[in-house]
């Protein structure tokens, strides 16, 4: 039984591990797309953050350092895509697709100018977001049951795995209770609205990508300069798509979301455990099925089959001001 | 992509995409600049390397064929409102539908077998397409979205049949038997020799032709036919469709079918043209590329002939040029693409409303 609960923990500690990034991700996107911006982009603004982070990492010998340069950039890429969505009332969704492919080639051609390594960036030692301990971990390992749990799944994560943890309340207060979030969501229903109410709807739909912007780049610090030591090309793997699906899957709404951002990452986790080994009544799963699964309950979902998701009302659309 | 522009034609089809060219060419340079590379050096470089010698030309009209395709398809969907981002996945599953035909006919005489593995490839890219056409219509899931994840399960599903099912008996790599010759396209060198053009060893083949066909077959399809008028009408409101008694669910449909089996065509150049037997990946971002060419192209056939004719030479030249220049990544084509993409597409009215206020006189209000 012990071994079963120790092969538990681990599960459950990689969950969190991958969870991090898609947590990250799908608050961003909350945030922009609540505000009626579509975030095609995450998995662009993403990968920027991971490559700033690790290039500022590498060169400083800092993660500090590392981590501002990760936001900034995801910063300075979601002010691109607001450039072209919100003042030039650009198609939203191709300008999303841009930013993807832009960053897609110019963090492995930049990668490769600079550090020559075929477009990885390796991080020196020190560089780099260190697990930490919480207190007691040690102390308490000892203790059946809870001992383990605590010493395994609660510590011994990264800073940012905790400021993931701490975003998700923060980020679904703001959303729910303030009067920024309050004019967010309205901005993404009704901007008319928040426009006749003397709110800029412009100045909205911009803080709420800077604030993504924000939350991409600790997503993209996180791949580069915490989970692993480095940038390599297409690190983010669909990730921000997946943040996406989870997004959907959670019907636009925080606390939703990120329970399926951890639905997908224990299928991640239980997938990479699993491989080849039969389960009870389905028997031999393949891997690439339990990869398809958040891409196929996204299809469903959307579609009406398992409950239903219904996108903000103003989502992808310009606002454009009535003289 | 809806709603018609009032600027001259000749604003309109050349001197916007060309502003948009030129702007992100100005910023790739600036990117090559930043690598410490000289700009000038590094487009006469890319420009030898696409046209310079018949090998080279040979690669380039290899690669226009597949953009080419890739953006016929996406511009398709946009004639109907819709956004196609899905022609990867399409193009993917087409490659299984030529895959399977010409593992099991491939004993057929070409004349059938080459015919049958075409039809096979748009028939799965359709099929593939037809889906995220269906849901819209029926259950109103935003085509965006839908195609986008079913990228992601096409990649899934293509990879498991790859390495379980399909592959080659007795071997590691994840790829299927050799096909039979008989499916093999034509290539084009033998052609084009009596023109004095040597292609070498270019892949070029019979797909290109294809591929224009596909062109003429588009125009005559979206300007020429009724289903194409309704296609284009439900573009632009499909209130004004419903009024005028065409089904926008049934147009949407085959928009979509349409638009998959112009990405399953992909396939065509690349599977039975080129690679002679299904390997994963073989799509390589191509679709993703179809949707600079059809923005560039302005979604009609001759601007995406021209627009594909462009991406195919950055494609082959920047290989070349990555060659030459050891700082300067093939990665860098893909900045371009993006930027293009930006440019053309994302800020397609930074440009357009100066040259509105620019071309067009006021007019009387009334």
């Amino acid at each position: 039984m012990d071994g079963l609960w120790l092969q538990s923990l681990l599960l459950a500690d990689s969950t969190v591990r991958l969870a991090t990034p898609l947590v990250f991700c799908a608050l961003a996107g909350l945030l922009s797309e609540r505000a009626g911006i579509v975030n095609i982009a995450l998995e662009g603004k993403m990968l920027g953050g991971a490559f700033a982070a690790a290039s500022a990492a590498a060169v400083s010998g800092s993660a500090w350092v590392g981590l501002l340069a990760g936001i900034g950039f995801a910063c300075a890429l979601a002010l691109v895509l607001g450039f072209a969505t919100i003042t030039h009332r650009g198609e939203q969704v191709v300008s999303g697709v841009a930013i993807n492919i832009v960053v897609a080639g110019l963090g492995p051609t930049l990668a490769d100018a600079w550090f020559g390594q075929a477009g990885r960036i390796p991080l020196p030692g020190g560089a780099r977001f260190a697990p930490i301990d919480l207190p007691g971990a040690v102390e308490l390992a000892g203790v059946p049951v809870l001992g383990p749990f605590y010493a395994e799944v609660v510590s011994g994560h990264n800073l940012l795995v905790y400021l993931a943890v701490l975003a998700v309340p923060t980020i679904a207060w703001i959303v729910a209770k303030t009067r920024f979030g309050l004019r967010l969501r309205a901005v993404g229903e009704n901007p008319e609205a928040v426009d006749t109410a003397g709110v800029r709807v412009e100045g909205m739909r911009y803080r709420a990508l800077l604030l993504a912007g924000v939350l991409c780049g600790l997503a993209g610090a996180y791949l580069s300069i915490a989970q692993n030591a480095g940038f390599i090309r297409d690190m983010t793997a669909g990730k921000g798509f997946l943040a996406l699906a989870a997004l959907i899957f959670g019907k636009w709404r925080p606390v939703p979301a990120v329970l399926a951002c951890l639905l997908f990452a224990f299928a991640d986790a239980a997938q990479v455990r699993l491989q080849g080994t039969p389960l009870p009544l389905v028997g031999t799963v393949p891997t690439q099925a339990i990869q398809a699964l958040p891409y196929l309950l996204t299809i469903l979902l959307l579609a009406g089959f398992v409950g239903r998701a219904v996108a903000p009302r103003s989502l992808g659309r310009p606002y454009v001001k009535d003289r | 992509m809806r709603g018609t522009s009032r600027l001259p034609t000749w604003v309109e089809l050349l001197l916007l995409p060309g502003l948009n060219l030129v702007s992100a060419a100005m910023i790739a340079g600036l990117v090559v600049v930043l690598i410490g590379e000289d700009p000038i050096a590094a487009v006469s470089l890319l420009v030898y390397g696409a046209f310079g010698y018949g090998e080279a030309v040979g690669y380039t009209l290899f690669y226009t064929t597949n953009f080419v395709l890739t953006g016929l398809a996406v511009a398709l969907a946009f004639h109907a409102g819709h956004f196609n981002i899905g022609g990867e996945g399409q193009a993917y599953l087409g490659g299984l539908g030529s895959t399977l035909v010409a593992l099991h006919w491939g004993h057929l005489p070409s004349v059938l077998a080459i015919p049958l593995a075409v039809a096979g490839a748009a028939l799965f890219g359709g099929a593939w397409a037809l889906v995220p056409g269906w849901l819209y219509a029926k259950r109103g899931s935003h085509v965006v979205i839908t195609t986008i994840m079913m990228n992601f399960v096409a990649a899934a599903l293509m990879t498991y049949l790859v390495v379980n099912v399909l592959i080659k008996p007795g071997q590691q790599i994840p790829e299927t038997d050799i096909f039979a010759t008989t499916v093999w396209l034509p290539p084009l060198a033998p052609l084009l020799a009596p023109l004095g053009l040597d292609l070498g060893r270019a892949p070029a083949n019979l797909c290109s032709i294809l591929a224009l066909l596909c062109c003429l077959g588009f125009w005559l399809f979206v300007w020429r036919s009724r289903p194409g008028y309704e296609l284009r009408v439900v573009g632009r409101s499909e209130a004004a469709a419903i009024y005028a008694g065409i089904a926008p669910a049934r147009v949407t449909m085959l928009a979509m079918t349409l638009s998959g089996a112009l990405a399953g065509l992909l396939a065509v150049n690349e599977i039975l043209g080129s690679q002679h037997r299904l390997v994963l990946g073989f799509t390589g971002g191509y679709g993703f590329v179809g949707i600079a060419v059809a923005l560039m192209g302005r979604n009609h056939p001759l601007g995406i002939l021209l627009a594909a004719l462009l991406f195919g030479a950055l494609y082959q030249g920047g290989s070349e040029l990555a060659f030459d220049m050891p700082k300067i990544s093939r990665d860098m084509i893909v900045v371009i693409q993006g930027l293009v993409i930006l440019f053309a597409g994302a800020l397609e009215h930074l440009f357009r409303a100066p040259l509105e206020a620019l071309f067009l006189r006021p007019t009387v209000e009334r």
